[in-house]
């Protein structure tokens, strides 16, 4: 207990110790599509830190979706491993699998994906009961969450009366439901215009500051440089580079030069 | 999975809680209690078919029981009508049994109820691909998805067969009294005719959690990457 004290203390004092969230090893992926096998990943390498707002940039086709799937446990390695939380995913039966998805990791999609026959409420609090979490407990939090994401007084509403941008709200504060150790957001503000994508971004950038939430989004969307302390670019199956933050301020610059 | 993020986790799953997920069986009733009422319509058709087939087999059932009780009178007036109505009496029966024609059709009346079950249910399902893989994505395991299938099917099924029960005898018992006037109505026996369409309902019950079997299977297999990709 203590000795997990101290490392919490020091994880806090230098970044050097930081623990590995997510720990990628030789990763490569092969799909075969029809009789041609397509290696959509050659071999990645990553270690991710916890408590980090990490991007995953790469343009579509470049394995982005595919390692992002892997990190989130969506879908398995051909070959190499990935850890999550040192956990190795491949080892998991379908149960502990499941319940990595239900208390672990936190997924935001593109498209929402807010389930349409439920309420927000109810869709905040799907993945507590999943959890195991009573009712009244499980309401209280979705509650809590729902204010926390500033759509506490629209908690009866479904889906189809919300905008997009509240929509993704919703999908965030479901997110957050058992208190995960990482949110995978996939191209969050993908369907979103300018003004929404940007609340969203601000919306995640503070809960992986306040709640020290590793948060890894893929993305497309430049916004998101600014707030991410790690970019990682991902190009023909591997990492072309991975930006911190100080050298970020840089890149950003003259990526706006460029578009 | 043995260590954790934040004070938050810790004290959490210090907590005797299992580590496993879990969907109570409440929770599964009101989830596919809403899927049904917001899907009504296509639900709706769903067991119209259903409902169909189950009034055919009811009514044939409880018109035999009205033959049946007929001919326990023992008035040869009845057998005459009955021989007429369509009912193949030899002159020794006293009970009247389905004949092999009737038969056929209600057991094809019910092949086709099945396939046009399965065939609705199946799209459903595709409809549903991206909720499955959203809720798979949230921790749900299969026999979740399963379960919400096979309930909905089975809410279906009980409303619908015993709608299609009702409706099939109550017209049978019409048509009697049309033809054979009141008396169909006092000779036959009541047990019977409620034996004829619970049989009816349990047989209905059945073949639409049968219908839905196999689509369910499909649905719960899926991976969620598959799910989430078969949208775009």
């Amino acid at each position: 207990m203590l000795n997990e004290q101290s490392k919490a203390l020091k994880g806090e004092l230098t970044e050097a110790v930081e623990r590995k969230i997510v720990r990628v090893s030789q990763v490569t992926k092969t799909f075969k599509l029809g009789k041609v096998d397509v290696q959509a990943l050659k071999g990645v390498d990553l270690d991710i830190l916890a408590g980090r707002y990490v991007s995953i940039m790469g343009p579509s086709g470049s394995g982005k979706s595919t390692l992002f799937n892997m990190i989130g446990g969506l879908d398995k390695p051909s070959s190499g491993k990935v850890f999550i939380d040192e956990v190795d995913i491949a080892q998991l039966d379908a149960y502990e699998l499941a319940w990595l998805r239900c208390r672990k990791i936190g997924y935001i999609f593109q498209t929402f994906n807010l389930i349409q026959v439920m309420t927000a409420l109810e869709n905040v609090t799907l993945p507590m009961i999943f959890g195991g979490m009573g009712n009244e407990a499980a309401i209280d939090k979705g509650m809590e969450l729902l204010d926390l994401v500033g759509l506490g007084d629209r908690y009866q509403h479904k889906p189809f009366e919300l905008s997009g941008g509240q929509q993704q709200r919703v999908a965030v504060a479901r997110a957050l439901a058992n208190n995960p150790a990482i949110i995978l957001a996939d191209e969050p503000t993908g369907n979103l215009d300018l003004n929404t994508g940007e609340e969203i971004i601000a919306l995640l950038k503070n809960l992986s500051w306040e709640r020290k939430v590793t948060v890894i989004s893929a993305t497309h969307d430049i916004k998101m440089l600014n707030v991410s302390d790690q970019v990682i670019w991902i190009r023909d199956g591997r990492i072309e580079k991975i930006e911190e933050r100080e050298d970020l301020t840089i890149s950003v610059g003259s990526v706006g030069e460029r578009w | 999975m043995s260590k954790h993020t934040s004070n938050k986790v810790d004290k959490q799953s210090s907590e005797p809680v299992e580590r496993q997920v879990v969907l109570p069986f409440k929770q599964s009733l009101a989830i596919s209690f809403k899927q049904i009422r917001v899907r009504f319509f296509r639900s709706l058709i769903t067991t119209l078919s259903l409902v169909l087939a189950i009034s055919f087999l009811s009514f044939v059932r409880v018109s035999n029981d009205v033959a049946n009780g007929l001919l326990s009178t023992g008035d040869p007036d009845f057998r005459r009508q009955l021989i007429r109505a369509g009912y193949d009496l030899g002159p020794e029966d006293v009970r009247a049994e389905t004949n092999p024609k009737q038969r056929w059709i209600v057991i094809l009346s019910i092949l086709v109820c099945v396939v046009g079950i399965v065939n609705a249910q199946l799209m459903a399902v595709t409809e549903r691909f991206r909720e499955i893989g959203t809720m798979k994505c949230l921790g749900a395991l299969d026999r979740f998805i399963l379960r919400l299938f096979l309930l909905e099917a089975g809410m279906q099924g009980v409303v619908g067969a015993m709608a299609g029960a009702l409706i099939g005898g109550f017209f049978s018992l019409l048509n009697s009294v049309i033809r054979f006037g009141n008396a169909s109505l006092t000779h036959v026996l009541l047990s019977d005719v409620f034996f004829s369409m619970a049989f009816a309902t349990g047989v209905g019950f059945f073949l639409s959690l049968a219908g839905v079997f196999y689509p369910a299977i499909i649905a719960a297999r899926m991976q969620p990457v598959e799910a989430m990709r078969a949208e775009h």
